[in-house]
């Protein structure tokens, strides 16, 4: 993925990179925001796993293994993206659309049919 | 006068943290309309850029308030479990909620869908400060980057107001309420 979407090293113009790398990591840790949620939700011992603070309750796990996540793929693409200019568009729709589906996934009926 | 400590903490999380969020949610978008719209002014001063930055900065911050004394202090005593053969109910929304059919559904849609979407709402205006903040005056050159940073605003604001819609309608229904009480005004 990370060689089709490079339009160019060099630039005039500060490289968008960094921001692509911000964007994308985004979508993909609020995606993680409802994927977690749903499998506690279908398996109790996922759920159990998601327990780090007990009167929290698997919120706790879910959320923080999401933003980990999130941040973890932030700081990889930014390393990998910081001084390249990339194809935006591709980036933006993708990282729309994961924000877009995590709003409807984390909505239960929704959520209920996996 | 007085207020409960869960009460005030619900106050502080919601009328205080969240309320602003949406307000300055708002204020978020005219402002990006402002300042990258086709009638915008041609060559806004540096300030306004680093305004905005700072702006989005703090609606991040407000964000992340928000979630996290929704999750760390307000839902453990959401979703309290009461001890067996308790009959008063009113100290335990979760199960004040799930006691009655009529009610059942503020918290299996309400809170379950409250307590995730929100946490999309601090990734993204996170997301949006730092692409306003990195790139400042250099954003009027990335419209891509414009255009994310509109929709990440947008869509953490929707999900703001999903939350704050479940959270109020939840208060009403089965208020988190207990703990100290402060005395605001006492009569003499």
């Amino acid at each position: 993925m990370t060689t089709d979407v490079i339009v160019s090293r060099d630039s005039s113009v500060m490289p968008n990179g960094s921001g692509a790398a911000a964007i994308l990591s985004a979508g993909i840790g609020s995606l993680a925001v409802a994927v977690f949620a749903i499998a506690a939700d279908k398996s109790s011992s996922v759920k159990n796993l998601f327990v780090f603070y007990k009167p929290t309750g698997a919120l706790s796990g879910e959320t923080s293994v999401a933003v980990l996540l999130w941040l973890t793929v932030w700081a990889i693409l930014n390393w990998q993206w910081r001084s390249r200019s990339i194809s935006l568009t591709r980036i933006n729709v993708i990282a729309l659309v994961l924000l877009g589906l995590s709003v409807l996934l984390t909505f239960p009926p929704l959520g209920d049919l996996f | 006068m007085e207020i409960t400590t869960q009460s005030f903490w619900t106050l502080i999380h919601g009328m205080g943290f969240g309320a602003l969020y949406l307000l300055a949610g708002s204020g978020a978008v005219a402002l990006l309309y402002g300042r990258f719209s086709a009638d915008a002014p041609v060559g806004a001063p540096p300030q306004s850029d680093r305004f905005l930055g700072i702006y989005l900065a703090t609606m991040a911050a407000l964000a992340w308030l928000t979630v996290l004394t929704g999750t760390y202090i307000i839902y453990p005593w959401y979703r309290a479990t009461p001890p067996n053969g308790t009959v008063n109910l009113e100290a335990f929304p979760r199960a004040l909620l799930l006691s009655h059919p009529a009610t059942r559904q503020w918290h299996l849609i309400g809170m379950e869908w409250k307590e995730h979407i929100a946490w999309l709402v601090p990734i993204a205006i996170t997301v949006a400060a730092y692409v306003a903040i990195k790139y400042a005056r250099d954003l009027g050159n990335h419209p891509q980057l414009r255009i994310a940073v509109h929709g990440f605003v947008i869509i953490s604001l929707l999900a703001a107001g999903i939350a704050g819609f479940f959270g109020v309608m939840l208060d009403k229904n089965a208020p988190v309420n207990g703990g100290q009480t402060i005395h605001l005004v006492q009569e003499e």
